[in-house]
Parts: structure tokens; sequence; C-alpha cells
């Protein structure tokens, strides 16, 4: 087993609700709520899950972007959550994020080459010349060329600007990186290609990803193990393969057998689930997804289940796999 | 075979601006059979939603316009109706679901009161109370539980899935023959799409509406159509039924998008990707469009722009490899990687 780079313990973010005129507060969004889980170097971690479950908040807390309510995020034997705002400006040298929006995420007024070189003048990594030298670099790696340099983020195409986020977030020579949703805004042809790259990239420079998406296809393709969320709190954590082979999560199981599969041939069971998630403001008691479960019991809706490894490697927060309980579904 | 109930011949839809014509859609051809659901694929700039918003006398005009071709609704030609003259066959022949339900529902109104100003508009010597019945029924047809009270609710009072499922209501209520759904569950997860797809599943076998599919995602192609249109810049590459299409794709464009495909129920070491990006539209006049991206481009293909060969049953393509037979070759290549 690889060494663990990223461990996380108990992570929570809480956003208050306010209202009335003396700006009270009256109850909390529950975003992120008691997350735990370790990446190891090297691997890609995919995190799924529907919208509002927390998944883009969690890696923004991990960047700290966000500051978490609760919790312990500990990065290369480093306890990130406790620096202070100037060392953890440090500590991003080591993990770098690539958004969703590659029209939104990238400066408008600045040229590519201002827009890459910006991180390493933030982190006073090395004088002019050296780097311009690793703007070329990177531009390079990514596909993209010398002349690109001073041209501007309108001038490329979605899936260029894609790339350009890939080599800003590179500039600083991250263990690191966390996308978050990298590829949802590219048509399909582009979208592989980003693909193709992120994975040449891991290979070459030793990369460890975090891989935050909607679409169960990409993250299957990408991942090494995956963590599926639901209503802010993580349900079911296993190796890809597994996953996808035998998910034991009630919601795992319906989530994967909504997605479209591009072949007519293809017979399945589909698990198609009732009703909207409902909302973090107020999640349901006990298990949050009780109230969509086709397989709710009594304690369902009492109790939260807690993450249990129920065969190696395979975390599941379900009341049907308690220990004392032999029989599964 | 099922009677044709929309036919659309050589429909060229033109936008003029200042860089120039762009010919978003060129020379289209294509029919929508009774009771049917198609689905048109493509990318972002392939012409799909301009082909939709086309059949619907909604092209924005200055700068867009139908430049030539015909729309044939039960052999009405719809591109010469007046303004008029098509507002009575919007909604009622044909109707539109929008990819983001909540930018096409009206903010201030409740979803009462946009359901029966559709109802009101194609039948004005119904009463408000008639109206109001029908509104309740179009809701419970759609699986929208308490549907009076639903009635009285504003759009920002309900969930995504839930304010596609009153659009849907919106477009089948005064029973068209044709539904044109433009990327209807793009903006929802997917649990809730697969909620959505199944609904329209039921309705085009209850209500046997006629249903025109657009997307870009080729598992949903795969679920609902029975036979598939393929768009790339502005044209039709490949046109065939679902099985087909999937399993003996004939056009390169068609066989790359399959290929670039995640897959999840297995994993592909290397995912297959098209070289360099879509093309924009109106850049290229002569040629294949594709032929800059295509593995297999020959000199002929910069040169002259290829027709739509038939490629089987009920199966065209646009691709000069059709004729040359160099097919089953390809075909055979593309099944072994």
């Amino acid at each position: 087993m690889s060494k663990t780079l990223l461990k996380v313990d108990g992570l929570k973010k809480y956003f208050p609700i306010r209202k009335g005129v003396l700006n009270k507060q009256v109850g909390d969004v529950k975003a992120v709520d008691d997350v735990s889980f370790e990446v190891f170097e090297g691997e890609t971690l995919g995190i799924v899950g529907e919208s509002g479950c927390g998944k883009s908040t969690t890696g923004r807390l991990l960047m700290r972007l966000l500051e978490p309510t609760e919790g312990k995020i500990e990065f290369a034997g480093k306890v990130i959550s406790e620096l202070s705002n100037n060392e953890m400006r440090k500590a991003r040298r080591d993990i770098q994020m690539i958004f969703q929006d590659p029209y939104a995420s990238l400066n408008p007024r600045h040229n590519i080459g201002k827009i890459l070189e910006e991180p390493l003048i933030v982190h006073g990594m090395g004088n002019a010349k050296e780097r311009k030298k690793k703007v070329l670099e990177l531009l390079e790696i990514v596909g993209l060329n010398e002349y690109h340099v001073k041209r501007y983020p309108h001038q490329f195409s979605g899936g260029q600007r894609q790339r350009i986020g890939i080599a800003r977030a590179l500039m600083t020579n991250p263990r690191l990186i966390i996308a978050d949703e990298p590829v949802s805004a590219l048509d399909v042809s582009i979208q592989a290609q980003v693909l193709n790259l992120l994975q040449n990239l891991q290979k070459d420079l030793k990369l460890t990803y975090i891989f935050i998406s909607h679409d169960l296809g990409v993250v299957r393709h990408i991942s090494n193990r995956v963590g599926v969320m639901y209503l802010g709190k993580l349900v079911e954590l296993t190796a890809s393969e597994d996953l996808y082979a035998e998910p034991l999560h009630p919601y795992t199981q319906a989530l994967l057998s909504s997605v479209p599969v591009p072949d007519p041939t293809f017979e399945r069971e589909q698990l198609v689930i009732s009703g909207d998630i409902p909302s973090a403001s107020n999640p349901p008691s006990g298990c949050t997804f009780h109230t969509r479960c086709p397989f709710k019991k009594e304690e369902c809706s009492q109790v939260v289940p807690k993450m249990q490894e129920v065969k190696p490697g395979h975390y599941v927060a379900c009341h049907l796999y308690d220990a004392n309980q032999h029989s599964m579904i | 075979m099922r009677k044709k109930l929309l036919e659309i011949k050589g429909l060229k839809t033109t936008f003029f601006t200042d860089d120039g014509q762009i010919p978003a859609v060129d020379d289209i051809d294509l029919s929508v059979h009774e009771g049917e659901i198609l689905g048109i694929v493509g990318e972002s700039g392939s012409g799909k939603s301009v082909t939709s918003l086309s059949i619907m006398g909604l092209i924005p005009s200055p700068p867009g316009k139908i430049t030539g071709g015909e729309i044939r609704l039960d052999g009405k030609n719809l591109v010469t109706l007046s303004d008029k003259q098509m507002q009575k066959v919007r909604g009622k022949d044909v109707a539109m679901i929008f990819q983001e339900p909540m930018t096409s529902l009206n903010p201030l109104f409740t979803i009462g009161d946009q359901l029966k100003e559709a109802i009101l508009i194609h039948n004005p010597k119904w009463s408000k109370k008639e109206a109001f019945a029908r509104a309740v029924e179009i809701m419970k047809l759609v699986g929208l539980p308490r549907a009076e009270e639903l009635l009285k609710d504003y759009p920002h009072q309900l969930s995504g899935g839930m304010r596609q499922r009153v659009m849907i209501a919106m477009a089948l209520v005064c029973d068209p023959k044709v539904l044109i759904a433009d990327e209807p569950t793009t903006a929802l997860d997917v649990t809730i799409q697969a909620q959505i797809l199944q609904l329209m599943k039921d309705l085009n076998k209850r209500l046997n509406t006629a249903v025109l599919l657009i997307t870009h995602d080729l598992g949903v192609v795969a679920e609902t159509c029975e036979r598939v249109i393929v768009m790339y810049a502005g044209q039709i590459v490949e046109e065939a039924p679902i099985q087909e299409i999937f399993v003996n794709p004939k056009h390169p464009y068609t066989q790359g998008l399959i290929k670039s495909v995640p897959d999840m129920r297995y994993k592909k070491d290397n995912l297959y990707s098209i070289p360099g990006s879509v093309p924009k539209p109106g850049s290229i006049q002569v040629g294949c469009r594709f032929a800059a991206r295509c593995e297999f481009a020959m000199e002929r293909c910069i040169q002259e722009t290829p027709p739509l060969y038939e490629a089987g049953e009920q199966h065209k393509s646009r691709c000069f490899l059709l004729e040359k037979q160099e097919v089953e070759q390809h075909v055979e290549n593309f099944i072994e990687s």
C-alpha cells in the first residue's frame, strides 16, 4: 500500500442561515457533515454525487478556500487545518485546483503568459527568466504552443482553456490536484482529450488527484477509488471496480442504475428511486437517504449509520450492513 | 411503415452577422414518424438546437432567417406561415420543452396561471373552470403529486425535476402531435434524469405523441430513441436505427464519438479522443466538414462535399468511404480497437 498523502477526519462545514432584522441565526445548511477519508500517494480518488451533496464544498475545504467548521485535514504529515492564513498560502504550493468553468476561472484581462506566471510570483519561485521558461515548458506539456503566450482567454476554445487551467495548476509542481468537475463543461470529443491529458500527466509527474464529478462514467474511467456523497455525507467508499461491480449502499445502487448507458442492447435492473434530494438545511433524521430508500428499516429514520469496513477496503454507511446482522441483501 | 408526421426537406437556416453569413443549419432532411422517438445528437455548434428552433419558428430574426427548404407538418408548410398562423400551430401541433426549466417558466406567475394561459390561448371558448380541470388532469398525467396545491405555487418553490415535469405538462396540455425536447435532462441530476426519461417514454406510448429528442448524451439516446440522427457542423452526417448506430456506425465522426464516451460498465485503458475541435460555424464552405479531424481523410474530402450515401436499411452516412467500399475494413478495425 502506498503512503497516505491526505487524511481527512470528521470534516464539517455548516453555513449559517440568518433571518430577520437582527440577522439572527435560525439554522444551518449542513453542506459537509462529518466526512472522513484518506488519499494515497499517486492515486486518483473520485468523489461523485448529485448537486448539493457537498462534493465541491469538500474540495474547497481541503484547500481551505472555505474554512471548515470542524475537522482535521492532514497533508503530507502536516495538519493544514490549523495553519494560519499566511502559512496556508505557502502550503497551497503543493495543493492546486482545477475548476469546472474554464471561462470563469481565467482572468479575461491577462494574457496566458501572465496567467501562468502568476502562481510562481505568488510563491516567489524563480527569477523572471526561469519563470518564462517554466511557462513555455508547461504550455508544451499540456499541448499548447509558444505563440499562445501573448493571447487572451477569449481567443481559446473551451478545451484549450481547460488545458490552460491545468497548466496553471501545475506551475508550482504540486503533489495533489483537486479537480472540480474539470470536464463537465466540455463536449464529448474534447472531454476525452482532457481526460487523457490528465492521466498522462499523472503518470509522468507522479501526481495525486482528487477528482470531483457528477458523471459516473468519467469517474469510473479516471479513478482508482471512488467515494459517493449524499447530502453532505460520504455513504460509500471503495475501489472503483468494486463500486461498479458490487455497489452496497442503496443510494449507490440507484445512482448507478440511473446512468444512461451508450448501448441500446444493454438491459439492466433499474432501481428508479422516487422523490427529490431533501434540503440540506433540514436533512432527514437518522440516515439522510431513508426518505427515498427502498430498503428502509425502522432504525434508519432514528440512528445515523456509521461508516464501516464491510469488506477489505470497502466502506459503507448503511444499517443494512450492521456488524451484528449477518444477512446481507 | 408509419405515417410521416413531420418532414423537413433541405432546411437551411442562416445567421447574418458582422462576420458574414453563417449557415448554422445547412441542407437538413429529416422526418419524424407518428409515435416514434427520434434522437438528434451532436456537440455544441452542430446545429441541433437551431434545427428545433426552426421547426418552432423561433429563430431570432434578425440575425437569423430560414433561407431555404421546407418544414411540413401533416402536409402544411410551416416556413411559409405568417407569425399569427404560426402562433396557432405552436403549442397546439408542435410543442417544445427546453433545457433549463427555471428560465422557461415565468417567475412572477403561479404554475396554475401559466398552465391555464396555455390552455386558454388554444381553447378560447373554455371557461376558467374547465381550464383548471384540464390543468389538474395534465399535472397528474406527468406524475406530479398534490396537483391542486401545486398549481398555486410559484416556479421557485419547486425542485428542478418537478419544474421539468411542469414544462412537460405545459407542452402536452393541448395534445400536440410532435413534442420537441431540447436537452430536457441536461440540467438535472442522474436520478432525476432517469425519472424524466421514463416519464417521456411512458407518455410517448400512452399518448402516441411523436418526440424529437435533442441531446449531446449518447447514453440518453441509447435508452430512449428508436432512430438517431448525428449532426456535425450544421449537417447531418449519419442517420440510422438505434441498434445500427451503436453496433455498426459508418461515419468516422460517429465512430469516434462512440469510442470517446467513458462507459461505466468497464474501464478502458485509454480513452479514444478525436483530435482537434469543432470548427467554427461557417468556417468550412467546401469539402467534408469533419475532414480536418478525420483519420481517414483523403485528398478528395477537402475538395468535395460528400453526399449522404445509403449505408444499409434506413441507414445513411455522409462519407466518401462508403463509395469506395472500404467500409468493411474500417469497421473491422473499429471493432478490434
